[in-house]
């Protein structure tokens, strides 16, 4: 078995050789740009193009022409939220989403705030889920917009987006979800799910990075979004600049792949998971689960080992790629605000590990995965005084501690 | 992040892991950070009381790689040393020794503050020095 093993599949996935297969010519051969209309490099540009929407479309219950491409989900975030409150600004100036959202989400609400945009930030219960009865009480005669991702990028939660989108009509507000985590591994459906907004992105399933796309509802409702860049008015004036047709292309065969093995594939990455899961929390004592093991995706497990701190862990294990919600392991020094957010407490944060499985994953490797971290976690808790308090029976939340 | 040999070293071997009795009137301990900032750090001497000299040092460490290392090398810099060198070490002299970076000197700050908290209570635990008696006139 080779090492290093790549188990953080929620950050990136691996380009699929076979979607490199497809994208290859685009980049030597077929180079035309798709909105030349006079010659063959054009036209066969953008036919790879529209074989592309189609593709996305048929993975998401959608119609070719509901899907605008773009550089990724941040960039549909911000487009479908900036956009939404630009075009019915005269409707209402009230959007609604949750704390565990996305930076992409979250940050673009905050730029919003500062244009007068209120914005309502729905908390979540301890398993990850939204309260539907919170997200109705907060929705008023302004509200334009509700924003919910389909499934987290942490803790794997999928949220009741069904049962939003059913208040959402109910009440004529528009829905956007960020299923950037979810396309590929569960069955998403803008018609059965009821979305009229949705971001998603390739590398998050196994296809190019750099570039992703927005799905916006064409009818019932038809779903107008202000252009958030000036220019050439591509993508039917929702996204100005010439389209990155291999990377185009690349999410295309990424969505047929993932349309065609989707089933076999979130069966296969469920039991790898559950082996995983039932593996650490037969060996070791006091091992959490963060966020709902019922709505889930099937590839994720979110988990903390009490009394070890997280990148200590992740130094212990360095020959397998996974994160960590430690504050140590972050560029603002915070402890994950999703974890946070759960109400488990920040001590639970720092000792949380993110395993994120995906299409190239082997039991081998998880079996392995397994039993390096049952073996460091022992070792470091061999090494931790909040361990040894807690087995001489200390209780940790009545110490005083002196924090810094 | 890049850890230094040094800080990978103290990791994978760290020195003199474990507990000392705290009750014992010549074993200070000292207890610093807490859980919900993700380091804790736990630093024990054992003071010979004739010489005041530091006979053994153990430590546990809740924490980052760097914060492990800097309470392991806290522990084999104390021993030999008095009481009142000990108190002389710096949180600069480990940062320099393990090569933290900018982001990690606060582990090494955790580990002065610890070494000075296992003196403390080591000094208070022992009986008040005999002072002269003296009186204003
Ligand atoms: C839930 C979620 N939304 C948005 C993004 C951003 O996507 P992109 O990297 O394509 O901009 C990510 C990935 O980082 C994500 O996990």
């Amino acid at each position: 078995m080779e090492l290093p093993i790549y188990m953080d599949n929620h950050a990136t996935t691996q380009l699929d050789a076979r979607v490199f297969e497809a994208m290859k010519p685009y980049f030597l051969e077929v180079y035309g740009n798709a909105a030349s209309r006079n010659h063959s490099f054009g036209w066969e540009a953008e036919e790879g193009v529209e074989k592309a929407r189609k593709q996305i479309a048929d993975l998401i219950g959608a119609t070719a022409k509901e899907i605008i491409f773009t550089s990724g989900a941040t960039e549909s975030n911000n487009l479908a939220l900036k956009g939404v409150a630009e075009m019915y600004s005269e409707r209402g100036n009230h959007i609604i989403t949750q704390v565990i959202e996305h930076k992409a989400v979250l940050d673009t609400c905050k730029r919003l705030e500062k244009s007068g945009v209120r914005v309502t930030y729905l908390p979540v219960r301890q398993d990850g889920l939204i309260d539907l009865d919170q997200l109705r009480d907060a929705i008023t005669d302004k509200t334009i917009l509700i924003s919910i991702m389909y499934a987290n990028n942490e803790i794997g939660v999928v949220q009741p987006i069904q049962e939003i989108a059913k208040i959402a009509k109910e009440k004529g507000v528009l829905f956007h979800s960020d299923a950037v985590q979810a396309i590929g591994k569960v069955p998403v459906n803008v018609g059965q799910d009821g979305l009229d907004i949705m971001s998603l992105t390739a590398h998050k399933l196994y296809g190019p990075k750099g570039v992703g796309a927005l799905y916006v509802r064409r009818r019932n409702p038809r779903v107008q979004i202000t252009a958030q860049m000036d220019g050439g008015g591509h993508e039917r004036g929702m996204r100005s600049g010439t389209l990155n047709v291999p990377g185009i292309v690349g999410l295309g065969a990424a969505c047929e792949f993932a349309r065609k093995e989707m089933p076999e594939e979130s069966r296969r990455l469920s039991f790898l998971r559950d082996k995983l899961k039932d593996k650490l929390l037969n060996n070791l004592d006091e091992v959490y689960i963060n966020g709902s093991m019922e709505h889930r995706l099937p590839h994720n497990l979110n988990i903390s080992f009490a009394y070890v701190e997280g990148e200590s862990l992740l130094m212990g294990i360095n020959d397998i790629a996974v994160s960590s919600g430690s504050a140590c392991t972050s560029a603002t020094l915070e402890p994950s605000y999703v974890l946070k957010a759960l109400g488990a407490g920040d001590d639970l944060a720092h000792s949380s590990i993110r395993f994120g499985l995906g299409r190239f994953n082997t039991e081998e490797q998880v079996d392995y995965v397994a039993n390096k971290v049952i073996d460091v976690v022992q070792k470091l808790r061999e090494l931790s005084p909040l361990y040894e308090m807690a087995k001489e029976g200390v209780d940790l939340s009545k110490v005083s501690w002196t924090a810094h | 992040m890049a850890y230094s040999d040094k800080v990978l070293d103290h990791y994978n071997h760290p020195r003199n892991v474990g507990s000392l009795d705290k009750s014992s009137p010549n074993v200070g301990t000292g207890m610093v950070g807490a859980p919900e900032c993700g380091d804790v750090m736990k630093l024990q001497v054992k003071v010979n009381p004739d010489t005041g000299v530091i006979e053994d040092a153990k430590f546990k460490t809740f924490g980052c790689g760097s914060a492990i290392a800097s309470s392991s090398l806290a522990t084999e810099w104390l021993k030999g040393k008095t009481v009142d060198q000990a108190l002389e070490i710096k949180n600069t002299d480990i940062v320099n020794e393990l090569s933290l970076p900018p982001v990690k000197i606060h582990c090494s700050v955790l580990a002065e503050d610890a070494i000075k908290a296992a003196i403390g209570d080591y000094k208070r635990k022992q009986p008040a020095p005999e002072r002269e008696a003296f009186s204003v006139s």
